[in-house]
This record gives C-alpha cells, sequence and structure tokens, in this order.
C-alpha cells in the first residue's frame, strides 16, 4: 500500500495493528477491537464532520478488523463517502473497503455505483483505473447490469489513455465470465478488434484475452481478428529480442501475449486467405527454429517462456491438423523433449503427443518415438508422467507394432502403480482386441492379462474373450489347450478360473485327445480350484460340470459324485444348491439325445460395441477417449472387418452413408449363423433370430411398399385382409385431413359401429382398418378385470410420426370404468407393429363405450381416426350354470314389471341355431340346456360383475322362425343392466 | 491412565513435559500445540482428539496443562487430577503464572513424579506431599532413618493422608461453608433455573489421631431423628422441617469413612493435617436468592435505548452483601452511554460491551437503581440485538442454600483433650455463580 509507505501514513492504524499483533490471548485481541470499534462507532457518531484523513483511518481499521474475520456492520456510508474525495489515496481505501465489504444487496450500492460513474466519467486516468478495478474486484451481476454497457465505450473511445484500455479490456472480461448476458454485443465488437493493432503490447494483450473468451461464444463477429493476430503474432515473433522494451521477458519477445494470440487462433479454424495462411505457417515455423537455437540465457525464466510458446505454437499446429509438414516438426521438436531432464517438459510432450497421434499426417512421425515412450515408462520416477507415457502407447498403437506395444504394456503392468493399473488392464484389453491378427496372440495376451493383475480385470474383460472365443472357431482348440495350461499352476487368479471354466466346459473335448489332458485330468484340474473359489464362480464351474457330462460321457459317474456329495446338494448357498440338484436329475434322468440337445455348445454371440471400450470411455469421463476413439475407429473401421472380407461387407463398406450400414454390419461381420442349431432349445438363448429376417427384408426391399412382414409378429387371431396399394392419395380418406390441430377428436370412423357390433360376442379381431392403420385388438376378461391388447400396425413403407392414442370417456362413463393404459412410441416404423395394453376396471354398469382416438402424421398429413372400443357390459358376465327348476324359481322371483326387459325384433341374419347358440355363450352368459319346456327357445343365465355389486341375469330368446322375429326377454336385478343387455343382444341376431 | 503430561505457556512454548507411557510421542506435544493453542477457531471442548490420541486440558490464567492418553480413561478422573495438580502447585509456590512455573521446574519434576505412577493418580494430598517434598531441600543431616522410614510407612499406611505424633498446643478447627449460587431468571422475575453448588473446607490445627464427626441440616438425617423421637419432639419436627436442607448430591474426601454414611447418613473421619475440602454438594430446592434483578429496557427509534435496572437484596438487614458488580451489556452498535446511579459507580466499558456497576457494600432489603441512556449508531444490519442477560457477581455472609453445621465433635481417645477444648470457627459464605436476568 503506497499510501501508507508514504509521508501521510496513518500512525493511529499502525499502533492498532501492533497493539492486536502484541495480544497474548484471543481474548485480549478481541477486548481490543471491542474498544476501537466503540471508538470509531463514537468518532462517526460524532456530530461534528470528520476530516478526510480521519475518515481514511478509521475505514482502514475497519477494512483490517474484517480481514482478522470479524463482523463489520457499520462504516459503509463513510467508506462511500470517501470515493467521492479527490485525494488518490482517500479514493483507493474507499474503493478498498467497497470491494472487500459491500455485498451486492446493500442499500449503499445506487450510491456507490453512482460515484463510479462520476469516476468513469471524469478525464483522470487513475481515477477511472480505480474505478474499473472495484468494478471487476466486486465483479456481480448487480455491477455488470450497470456497467456492462458503459465499458465498451471507453474501451473503444479513442482518447482513452493505454493504462485505462487495459483495465477496461480486462474488466470488462470479468463481466463476461460472470454474466454474459448483460455483456451487449455491437458495433464496438470490431473496433475491440482493431485493438490488436494497438501500439502498447499491454492494451493488446488485455484486448486478447478479451477477445479470446468472446470469438469462443461468438466465433463470427470477430472472425476478422484472426488476419490481425497472425499478423501481430508475425511481427513479435520476427522482432528482435530488444525491440520490445519492456515487454521482453528473458530474451523472449512478449511470450504471454504470443501464448494468447496463439490460443485465439485456436478458436478458429485455419485461415483461408492464403497470404495470413502463408503468414501463419511462417510464424510457426519461426517458432520451431527459435527452438532449436541455443539458449540465450541459462535461466528457468528463459527457457520457461521459451517453451510456453512452442507448446501453444505446437497445440495450434494440432488444431489445424492441415500442414502435414509443421505436424512433422512440432512431433521431433516434442521427441526431443521427451527425453529432456525437466520433468514438466517430458510430461507435457508426451501430452501433446498424445493429440498428435490422432492426426493422419503426424501418426507415422509419432511411431518414431516409440522406444523413446516405452523407456519412458520403464524409467519415469513420476507416476503421473508414465501415465501419459501409457496413454500415448494407447494412441499410437496401429496394426504394425500392436504385438509390441501390448507386449510392452504387459512388462509394465507387473510394476505399474496400484491407481494406473486397471486402466492399463482395459487399454491392454482393447488393443489386442483391436489389433489381432492372430487370435492366438489375443488369448495368450488375455491369459497373461489375468495371470499378471488378475485383481484389476474387469467382468468386461473376461467376458470379452469368452464372447471372440466362442465366435470363432479357429482358435477355440487353442485357447482350450492354454486355458489348461495356464490353470496347472498352482496359485492361478479366480477370473482364470472362470475363464477355464467356461472355456473347457464348452470346448474341452476339442483337448481331450491327448492323454496329459484326458477328460478325467481336465474335470479334476478344475475341481482342485472348486473350494477356493467364491459362489459365482463355484456356481459357473457346477454349469461346466453338467457341460462335460454330455461332452465325456465316460466321466458322468464322477461328476454325478460331485453333484450328489453333501456340499453340492446341500449347499448353504440357494444358487449352487439348486445347480447342483437340478444339474443331477438333468444327468440322471435325461437320454443322451436330449442332454446333448440342452447341452449343446453356445451359439455364438451378436457381435456389438466392446463393452471394455464402454468401460474406458465411462472411466475416463466423455470427451477425452471418446474423441480420439472416434477419431480411430474413423480410420480403422475395416480393420477386423477386412479379416473376413464377404462379398456382402465389401457392399456395406460400399455404401457408407446406409442408415441400416451398423446394424448390417454388425449381422455380416458377425459369425455365420448354424442353421442346424437355430431352433434348437439351449441354456442361453439368443433373441437375435427372430430380428434377422425382418431386417435383412426391411433393407433390401426399401424403396418398396409396405412389406408384407408388418404383421409378422402379431394379430395371430386377426383375419388379415392384406391388401395394400401404395398410400398415394394420401387425403382421400375417412380422416379429417384438415383438422391439424391434436386436440380435435376426429368423428367416429364409419364401419366402426359395425365392427364394434361384431366385438360384443368376441374378444379377439381387427377392429379397425385402412390403408394406413390397421388396429387389432385382444381382449381377456375376468369378473370385474379385463386387459385389452391393442395393436396398431403401419400398412406404410414409411414413419408414423407424432403418433399419439388416447382413450376418451364420458364423464359418466370415467365414474363407472377405469381404464389404465401408459402411453406408446411416439414413432412407428413402416412396417412395423406397437402394442398398447389397456387395463379395464368395471365399477359399476354403464351403457356407452369408450372411445379411441388416434392421431398421427403420415408423411406431411395430419391423420385423426376415432373408433368405438369393445368395452361392453356384458364382458363382465360370468356364466351360471342351473337346473331347470333353479331357472325358473328365480326367473320368478324377478317379476317386478323394471327388472324384465322384452324386445321383439325381426332377425337381421339367417337363423341358425348353432350360430345362435355361439353367439349366446359369446355373449358371456351360461346357455342352458333342456331348461325350457319349447325346445327351440334358447335360455341364459349369468351374473354381471361389477367392483360395487354382482347383478344376477336370466335370459330367454325364443325365435320364430315362420315370422323371421325373435322375442327376447332379459330379466336381472337392476333395470338398466337389462335395459343395456337387451339392446346389446338384440343387434346380434 | 494417563500417558503424559504438558505444561504450556500462552504462546504453545512447552514449560513442562512429562512422559508417562510408552504409546505418547514427542510429537503429541506438537500436536496439542497446533491444534488447540493455535487453532484458527477457538476450541472450547476441553477434551481433543487428535489422531487417536485424547488431550484434557484446563486453563489457569495463561498456562494450559494438559493430560494426555491413548486409552480410554475416566474422563472425569483425569480432571479431578488436573485440578487437584493445581492445587498442589498452588500450594507450594502460590499463583500458577508462567515466571513460578519456571522456577519451580525441579519441584515441578519431582511432584508429578510423585503423584503419577505409570500415569495412574497417586496420593495427592498437600500435607502429606510436604512432609517429604520439600522446597528448602532437607535442614538437618540428623533426619534419622526413623522418620524416613516413618514417612514411608505413613504414605503407604491406611491412613495414608495424616502422620502420626502431631502436636498443637492450641487445638483449632476452622470450618468453611463456601456456596456459588447459580440463577437464570425470566424479565418478568420467574424462576428459569437456579441451583447452589458447595464445599465444605475445613482447616485442623488438631494433636493426635482425633476422630470427628460432622453434622448438618441434611433433611434425611433431621427426618430420621425426628421419626425416632417422634413422641417427644412432635412440635421441633414442624420448626425443623423448614430449617433442613434436601441435598441433591455430595461427594466427600477420601478420609470420609463412606460405609458409615451409607449405613447412618453420619459423616464422621480423621482428618488431614492443615486445610482440606471435606465435601462438596448441590442443591436445586428452597433456595435463597440474595438479589433479586429487575430490568427495563428501552428502545426509543434506531438511534437511542433507554435502560433502568433495579436490584434489590432480599436477606436478613443485619448483613451487608459485599463485591456488588451489575453488568449490562450493551448492543454492538453502541456509540456512546450516560449512566446515573444512586449508590455505587457505574462505567461503559466498550472493550467488553457492557455497562459495569460496581457497590463495594450493601445491607439486605435494600434496593438501589441504575439508569442508562445509550445512543446507537444506524447501521445497515437488519439483524436485531439479542439481547443478552444481565449478570452479576456478589458475595453475601450466608449460606443460600440455607445448610447450616450443627455441630462438629472431635474425639481424641489417646490424649487427654475433649471436645470441648477444641476451639472451632464456622464461616459461610455465599457467592455468586452465574446468576443471570433476562432482559
Amino acid at each position: 500500500m503506497p499510501a501508507v509507505s508514504k509521508g501521510d501514513g496513518m500512525r493511529g492504524l499502525a499502533v492498532f495493528i501492533s497493539d492486536i499483533r502484541n495480544c497474548k490471548s484471543k481474548e485480549a485481541e478481541i477486548k481490543r477491537i471491542n474498544k476501537e470499534l466503540a471508538n470509531i462507532r463514537s468518532k462517526f457518531k460524532g456530530d461534528k464532520a470528520l476530516d478526510g484523513y480521519s475518515k481514511k483511518k478509521y475505514v482502514c481499521k475497519l477494512l483490517f478488523i474484517f480481514l482478522l474475520g470479524h463482523d463489520i456492520d457499520f462504516g459503509h456510508m463513510e467508506a462511500v463517502n470517501l470515493l467521492s474525495s479527490n485525494r488518490y489515496t482517500e479514493k483507493q481505501i474507499g474503493y478498498l473497503f467497497i470491494s472487500v465489504l459491500v455485498n451486492s444487496n446493500s442499500e449503499l450500492i445506487r450510491l456507490i455505483n453512482n460515484a463510479i460513474k462520476n469516476d468513469l466519467a471524469s478525464r483522470n486516468p487513475t481515477f477511472m483505473g480505480l474505478a474499473l478495478h472495484c468494478i471487476a474486484n466486486v465483479g456481480s451481476r448487480e455491477m455488470a447490469e450497470a456497467f456492462a454497457g458503459e465499458i465498451p465505450k471507453i474501451l473503444v473511445a479513442g482518447d482513452t489513455m493505454d493504462s485505462v484500455k487495459q483495465s477496461a479490456a480486462l474488466c470488462l472480461l470479468r463481466l463476461y465470465r460472470t454474466s454474459p448476458d448483460f455483456v451487449p454485443m455491437g458495433d464496438w465488437t470490431s473496433r475491440v478488434v482493431h485493438l490488436l493493432n494497438d501500439q502498447h503490447l499491454g492494451v493488446v494483450t488485455a484486448a486478447t484475452s478479451l477477445i479470446t473468451t468472446l470469438a469462443q461464444k461468438n466465433p463470427e463477429e470477430f472472425k476478422t481478428s484472426v488476419s490481425l493476430a497472425v499478423s501481430r503474432l508475425s511481427r513479435i515473433v520476427t522482432s528482435a529480442s530488444t525491440d520490445l522494451q519492456d515487454y521482453t521477458y528473458y530474451f523472449v519477445p512478449a511470450p504471454w501475449l504470443s501464448v494468447k494470440l496463439l490460443r485465439l487462433l485456436q478458436c478458429y479454424p485455419p485461415p483461408e486467405d492464403a497470404a495470413v495462411r502463408g503468414r501463419l505457417t511462417e510464424c510457426l515455423e519461426t517458432i520451431l527454429n527459435k527452438a532449436q537455437e541455443p539458449p540465450k540465457s541459462k535461466k528457468v525464466q528463459h527457457s520457461n517462456a521459451k517453451n510456453a510458446v512452442l507448446f501453444e505454437a505446437i497445440s495450434l499446429i494440432i488444431h489445424h491438423d492441415s500442414e502435414p509438414n509443421l505436424l512433422v516438426r512440432a512431433c521431433n521438436q516434442l521427441g526431443q523433449f521427451l527425453q529432456h531432464r525437466e520433468t514438466n517438459l517430458r510430461y507435457l510432450a508426451l501430452e501433446s503427443m498424445c493429440t498428435l497421434a490422432s492426426s493422419e499426417f503426424s501418426h507415422e512421425a509419432v511411431k518414431t518415438h516409440i522406444e523413446t515412450v516405452i523407456n519412458a515408462l520403464k524409467t519415469e520416477r513420476d507416476v503421473s508422467v508414465r501415465q501419459r507415457a501409457v496413454d500415448l502407447l494407447y494412441a499410437m498403437c496401429d496394426r504394425s507394432n500392436a504385438q509390441q506395444i501390448v507386449a510392452e504394456m504387459l512388462n509394465y503392468l507387473e510394476t505399474a502403480d496400484y491407481s494406473i493399473r486397471e486402466e492399463i488392464v482395459l487399454k491392454v484389453a482393447i488393443l489386442a482386441e483391436k489389433y489381432a491378427v492372430d487370435y492366438t496372440w489375443y488369448v495368450d495376451t488375455i491369459l497373461n492379462l489375468i495371470r499378471i493383475a488378475g485383481d484389476y480385470v474387469s467382468e468386461e474383460v473376461w467376458y470379452r474373450v469368452i464372447q471372440i472365443v466362442i465366435n470363432r472357431d479357429d482358435v477355440q482348440g487353442y485357447a482350450a489347450k492354454t486355458v489348461f495350461e495356464a490353470l496347472q499352476a498352482p496359485a492361478c487368479h479366480e477370473n482364470l478360473v472362470k475363464v477355464g471354466g467356461y472355456i473347457l466346459g464348452e470346448f474341452g473335448n476339442l483337448i481331450a485327445g491327448d492323454p496329459r489332458s484326458s477328460p478325467l485330468i481336465q474335470f479334476n484340474l478344475l475341481h482342485s480350484k472348486f473350494h477356493l473359489c467364491s459362489v459365482p464362480t463355484r456356481a459357473l464351474l457346477l454349469s461346466t460340470y453338467i457341460k462335460f457330462v454330455n461332452l465325456f460321457p465316460e466321466i458322468k459317474t464322477t461328476i454325478q459324485d460331485v453333484l450328489r456329495s453333501d456340499s453340492q446338494l446341500k449347499n448353504a448357498d440357494v444358487e449352487l444348491q439348486q445347480r447342483a440338484v437340478e444339474y443331477l436329475r438333468l444327468s440322471t434322468i435325461a437320454s443322451t439325445d436330449i442332454l446333448a440337445t440342452v447341452l449343446e455348445e453356445m451359439p455364438p454371440f451378436p457381435e456389438r460395441e466392446s463393452s471394455i471400450l464402454a468401460k474406458l470411455k465411462k472411466k475416463k469421463g466423455p470427451g477425452t477417449v471418446t474423441d480420439l476413439e472416434e477419431i480411430k475407429k474413423e480410420r480403422n473401421s475395416d480393420v477386423n472387418g477386412g479379416t473376413e472380407s464377404t462379398p456382402v461387407n465389401a457392399s456395406t463398406v460400399a455404401l457408407p452413408d446406409s442408415p441400416l450400414q451398423g446394424s448390417l454390419a454388425e449381422l455380416v461381420t458377425g459369425p455365420r449363423p448354424r442353421p442346424s442349431r437355430l431352433n434348437s432349445s439351449r441354456l442361453a438363448i439368443h433373441n437375435l433370430q427372430t430380428g434377422v429376417p425382418c431386417l435383412f427384408k426391411g433393407f433390401f426391399t426399401s424403396e418398396s411398399t409396405p412389406s408384407p412382414s408388418a404383421d409378422l409378429l402379431g394379430l395371430g387371431a386377426a383375419p388379415l385382409t392384406s391388401s395394400a396399394p401404395p398410400p398415394s392419395s394420401t387425403g382421400s380418406l375417412l380422416v379429417d385431413v384438415f383438422s391439424d390441430s391434436a386436440s380435435v377428436v376426429a368423428p367416429l370412423a364409419p364401419g366402426s359401429e359395425d365392427n364394434f357390433a361384431r366385438f360384443v360376442c368376441k374378444n379377439n379381431g381387427v377392429l379397425f382398418e385402412n390403408q394406413l392403420l390397421q388396429i387389432g385388438l385382444k381382449s381377456e376378461f375376468r369378473q370385474n378385470l379385463g386387459r385389452m391388447f391393442i395393436f396398431y400396425g403401419n400398412k406404410t413403407s414409411t414413419q408414423f410420426l407424432n403418433f399419439t392414442p388416447t382413450l376418451i370417456c364420458s364423464d359418466e362413463l370415467q365414474s363407472s370404468l377405469n381404464l389404465q393404459t401408459k402411453p406408446v412410441d411416439p414413432t412407428v416404423d413402416g412396417g412395423a407393429q406397437v402394442q398398447q395394453v389397456v387395463n379395464i376396471e368395471c365399477i359399476s354398469d354403464f351403457m356407452e363405450a369408450p372411445i379411441l382416438n388416434i392421431q398421427f402424421r403420415y408423411g406431411g398429413t395430419f391423420q385423426n381416426i376415432s373408433v368405438k372400443l369393445p368395452i361392453t357390459l356384458n364382458k363382465f358376465f360370468q356364466p351360471t350354470e342351473m337346473a331347470s327348476q333353479d331357472f325358473f324359481q328365480r326367473w320368478k322371483q324377478l317379476s317386478n314389471p323394471q327388472q324384465e326387459m322384452q324386445n321383439i325384433f325381426k332377425a337381421k341374419h339367417p337363423m341358425d341355431t348353432e350360430i345362435t347358440k355361439a353367439k349366446i355363450i359369446g355373449f358371456g352368459s351360461a346357455l342352458l340346456e333342456e331348461v325350457d319346456p319349447n325346445p327351440a327357445n334358447f335360455v341364459g343365465a349369468g351374473i354381471i360383475h361389477t367392483k360395487t355389486t354382482q347383478i344376477g341375469c336370466l335370459l330367454r330368446l325364443e325365435p320364430n322362425l315362420q315370422a323371421q322375429m325373435y322375442r327376447l326377454t332379459l330379466r336381472t336385478s337392476k333395470e338398466t343392466v337389462s335395459q343395456r343387455l337387451c339392446e346389446l343382444l338384440s343387434e346380434q341376431f | 491412565m494417563i500417558g503424559g503430561l504438558f505444561i504450556y505457556n500462552h504462546k504453545g512454548e512447552v514449560l513442562i513435559s512429562r512422559v508417562y507411557r510408552d504409546d505418547i510421542g514427542r510429537n503429541a506435544v506438537d500436536a496439542f500445540r497446533v491444534n488447540v493453542i493455535h487453532a484458527r477457531q477457538q476450541v472450547r471442548s476441553p477434551v481433543t482428539n487428535i489422531a487417536r490420541t485424547s488431550f484434557f486440558h484446563v486453563k489457569r490464567s495463561n498456562i494450559w496443562l494438559a493430560a494426555v492418553t491413548k486409552q480410554n480413561v475416566n474422563a472425569a478422573m483425569v480432571f479431578e487430577f488436573l485440578y487437584k495438580m493445581c492445587d498442589v502447585m498452588t500450594a507450594y509456590f502460590g499463583k500458577i503464572s508462567e515466571e513460578n512455573i519456571k522456577n519451580n521446574f525441579v519441584l515441578i519434576y519431582e511432584l508429578l513424579d510423585e503423584i503419577l505412577d505409570f500415569g495412574y493418580p497417586q496420593n495427592s494430598e498437600t500435607g502429606a506431599l510436604k512432609t517429604f517434598i520439600t522446597q528448602q531441600g532437607i535442614k538437618s543431616q540428623l533426619q534419622t532413618k526413623e522418620e524416613q522410614s516413618q514417612i514411608t510407612s505413613q504414605v503407604t499406611g491406611q491412613i495414608g493422608w495424616r502422620r502420626e505424633g502431631i502436636k498443637y498446643r492450641r487445638n483449632e478447627l476452622f470450618l468453611d461453608v463456601l456456596e456459588s449460587v447459580n440463577l437464570l431468571m425470566s424479565p418478568q422475575g420467574q424462576v428459569l433455573s437456579a441451583h447452589v453448588s458447595g464445599r465444605v473446607v475445613m482447616k485442623s490445627y488438631l494433636s493426635g489421631m482425633p476422630e470427628c464427626k460432622f453434622g448438618m441440616n441434611d433433611k434425611i438425617v433431621i427426618e430420621k431423628q425426628g421419626k425416632g423421637t417422634a413422641d417427644e419432639t412432635g412440635k421441633s419436627e414442624l420448626g425443623s422441617g423448614k430449617q433442613s436442607i434436601a441435598i441433591d448430591d455430595c461427594t466427600f474426601h477420601q478420609c470420609v469413612r463412606l460405609s458409615k454414611f451409607d449405613s447412618e447418613r453420619s459423616i464422621s473421619f480423621i482428618p488431614p493435617d492443615g486445610e482440606f475440602e471435606l465435601m462438596r454438594y448441590r442443591t436445586t430446592k428452597d433456595i435463597i436468592l440474595p438479589f433479586r434483578v429487575i430490568p427495563l429496557v428501552r428502545e426509543v427509534g434506531r438511534t437511542k435505548l433507554e435502560v433502568k435496572v433495579v436490584i434489590k437484596s432480599n436477606f436478613k438487614p443485619s448483613l451487608l452483601a459485599q463485591k456488588i458488580e451489575v453488568r449490562i451489556p450493551t448492543p454492538l452498535n453502541t456509540s456512546g452511554v450516560q449512566v446515573i446511579c444512586m449508590k455505587g459507580k457505574a462505567k461503559y466499558k466498550a472493550s467488553e460491551n457492557a455497562i459495569v456497576w460496581k457497590i463495594k457494600r450493601m445491607a439486605g432489603m435494600k434496593e438501589s437503581q441504575i439508569s442508562a441512556e445509550i445512543e446507537l449508531l444506524p447501521t445497515n444490519d437488519k439483524k436485531k440485538w439479542a439481547r443478552p442477560p444481565i449478570s452479576m457477581n456478589f458475595e453475601v455472609p450466608f449460606a443460600p442454600s440455607g445448610l447450616k453445621v450443627r455441630y462438629l465433635k472431635v474425639f481424641e481417645p489417646k490424649l487427654n483433650y475433649s471436645d470441648h477444648d477444641v476451639i472451632k470457627w464456622v464461616r459461610y459464605i455465599g457467592r455468586s455463580g452465574i446468576y443471570e436476568t433476562r432482559c
């Protein structure tokens, strides 16, 4: 604080501070502070005005007390008064107090803002500087709101002093960082860019920071800064070390500015203007050249500054990724740093190289340093550097050096830090899988991995080995042999036992010919590990044993003995016990044929994204590995596909933009399905097969009209009337095309009434069908509950969008019928079918039926369809069988005129006795034979179940063949029910 | 079991360091200094756990005494020991200060060797210690072997706290009943909590091995006696019922025969020579509150506060209370205070944020008042003043609990002096503990 050291140093303050320093205890300090506070309070209270000096002194004391950790709740006013003083020291203390102590919601904020405004408006550069510093130090939203408009003006005004411009730029940067929404973009932005040309390097440095931050958000507005930055950079780079006077730091010209300019350039792609581009390349070359020059000073500051610029230049080169020459040079430069004795440099070099490795131009150049990196892995003392070396090895790995790198990483794993072991294990596993040409090598590597660092091998890794071994015929025998040998070690990791158990269980027969690994030996070897393993492993081993039973019938009795032993059959663990019991029974009861079918070799796994890779991504967090991984994938996408290039595969590669490429490629590059096994039941069943034909069909007939396979999966009961003309005239239909709004419910689709009637006596079938959509139903009812499956089939080849079926019940209906359903997926693919389940509960009897409204977008038009959903009262009918006597007794009991309902109507359909019988049964009631004295009459009885009551129903149908008339009489205990049932049933004949 | 004992000055420099057990390393000394003495936040808990080591500390003026252990000790025992240790040091060289400790460090180490053995507390009776740990050095070379062996047998014997063969020309004893009365009262004068903790301190100058019996107006004893002689003293029972007090709990000096207290509730003992604390007790019922404080605080606007406090003495007019001090807290934004009081002196102490009113003497059944005008500085803090309670200090010549010494009988069967020959002095002193009234 220059003010104190000068002549007007505040003695009172100095005394107070020394008093406090001399306090022997906390209590004494508090006493002293209390005394001082009381003193200041009485001074501030005093009626006579204090002069500026004492105000400053007391505010200073308050500030000191605050910084000691005590609460200050007064004196703000005095501090604000200081702001309007004309003396620098007083103003400075005032601003200091304000920026430390004033919180944003203070009442004084208006006064403060006013004072700041005055200072900003004054022409005095020191005052402006103080005000700007205060704004930046507080940096609150309120400050931003008040001044964000003002500061850009100061920044670009022609007559502003350099130092003020500098402060203004940094202040604006700070405000932009805290509350970007208050900083308006305007015409000042273009003028700010021109600050890069300013004479004063301090201004340029501050402006560059500001522009870099702004350009990250609004790249378009600051595009012009690129050429200016390049020219400024080239001027700095080419200047002699003495040109820049104050801005030369240990013989490096303006290192901070250079770094910032390079950062700014990293916000943009390489400049398009050839001249600018050439100039930039020149600059970067000069920087690289300078790195080769002997250092001008031995001081560490010199090399630090130089290297900072160099690393920033290299990251710009990597960012641009367009100049192979520069990339290679950068790589060579980094290569030199790899052996530098400065640890930080080695770290940075490895880190930068990691990104370099992903560039196609420099990948080869990076690979030349493999020896050095491997050496670093072995000899480096700092663990973080070793970690970087591992990353780099992973990044530089490709087919040519995979074997070497994997071997080195495995070597390193034995001595690696515990903290990074798991990551290395994952990386090794991925590399081994990705670049495996020879799968025996892959198996060896992974087994080695398990041997060396078994604890760090996650589930995913060993799952993957098994997947790969099962999918590849050629390694199965080798894998079995290797695993068998590995298991012979006296102590082996549990993960190895798991892999061993699984592989021997599947492919043990492949090595059984050798007398050294005869079935019994294999079994004994595995069983010797059994007791040392955890429960999941033991469960796996039990499965292995039962597989052995199938593979080697000769050791069946041995295995049965093991399964039969008390330690298995009566194991405390339920899973083990169950397996033992089931396997034992299976092996004793089942014939060899059944055993062979059940215990068939596992079918190949579907090819999917490597689970290990997913795990590594998760571990690293998004952004770091992913990008790199994706870049690499692009480049290496055909590495594994190439090994077994089939004609289909070639066609996939040729069709890079086909949306189905991914899934098809998976299908094709995956193992060829073996048809002999497809329909046998197994312990593990893959549901891949069902999907296969569909997918292929979809792909090969993609240009065709609605595929007939749309109905493949459902609607078994529905009579299929698959007439599929291409949906050419979109608006021709039953649908109100013009009602685009989703809230409008379409009028009932014609014909649905007919269909509705049909559903009174049956539960399954097609409810509605037009050119686009088919709605099928399957329902079942029990007592007062029911469940209805609604199948929506898209008959076209294009997607339905915004597909929303809704159930609409009138208020009345809502109270008597409870419907629950889940929303369906809003898109229905062409030819696909979606299913919706409706759970129904009947609360009391009801008259109407709910309406199903379906809205979706097909092509460009909006479709709206409404149908009546056939949920009728008779669905809750439970048939009751009774004898003639009972029937008539009850019939008489319900003799009240309201309880009876009679209807005489003309037959609409031919009067066939069998059909009538079926309809009555379908209606839900029991058909009672030999009840009515007239055998031509039909008599039925049943109970309607609702949540609230149960209603007994008796019905009698008397056909009159001559008149082609029916008389239907219904007697129930409730009037409305009689009425409704009579209505429903009358419609049927 | 205490593992070690350290004494620090206010800066945290180690003055005394004595380690009794191997599990306490040298770094324990620093750990306490760093984590407790130099802690940024004031450590309020007397027990601190650092790295599975427990530190028990007490503070005497600027001196820190810390006992260290790694075991699960009885914390009450450790603190009892630390207090005893303070008493012993005070008895040897007066006030516990840095200078005194530096001047007597040899003595302190000697004491520490004696009163703690492998971390187990030993005899810490000052009287007994003084017989063999002396400050002047042993004067006569002629202190015989006999005498030395006598010390041994005494210290290890059944009555470790008193040696035989003490002789006084005048057999005299002093009994002090020291009580401190604690109170929290609501502004309306309702007692929210009150209790008295008292001590009976005895100073005995008696020859031989006297057997003493101490009697006081303990409710249980009085009632038992009353029952025993119910028919004859039916009348006096009423009278004594008022006089007796209910003791909530009490502890005794090691010399008291606890078995006798348990069975007969009589306190009999052979006293140590010189001063000792015979018993401690606590009562919560029927406490005589010597003073009543009536506060009246009125806020006049945002910048002014008027305070009026009346104190009333509530005991016999013939008695005089002494050293009366009333402490009236002031708000934190006080900028000026004017005080008017009839009696005594009052002053605003800015460093303590309080008005302190002192009265030297005050007789019973009197009242006195003070009024103050406090000017406040307006602050931008919306927080209201918490109004801490008004506290009070005083000293009165009676026992606020109502405890009375009924008798103290002395029997010395071997020497020929009787109870009547002993000159006995009894004194009651009641002091204020935390005596607060909310305002």
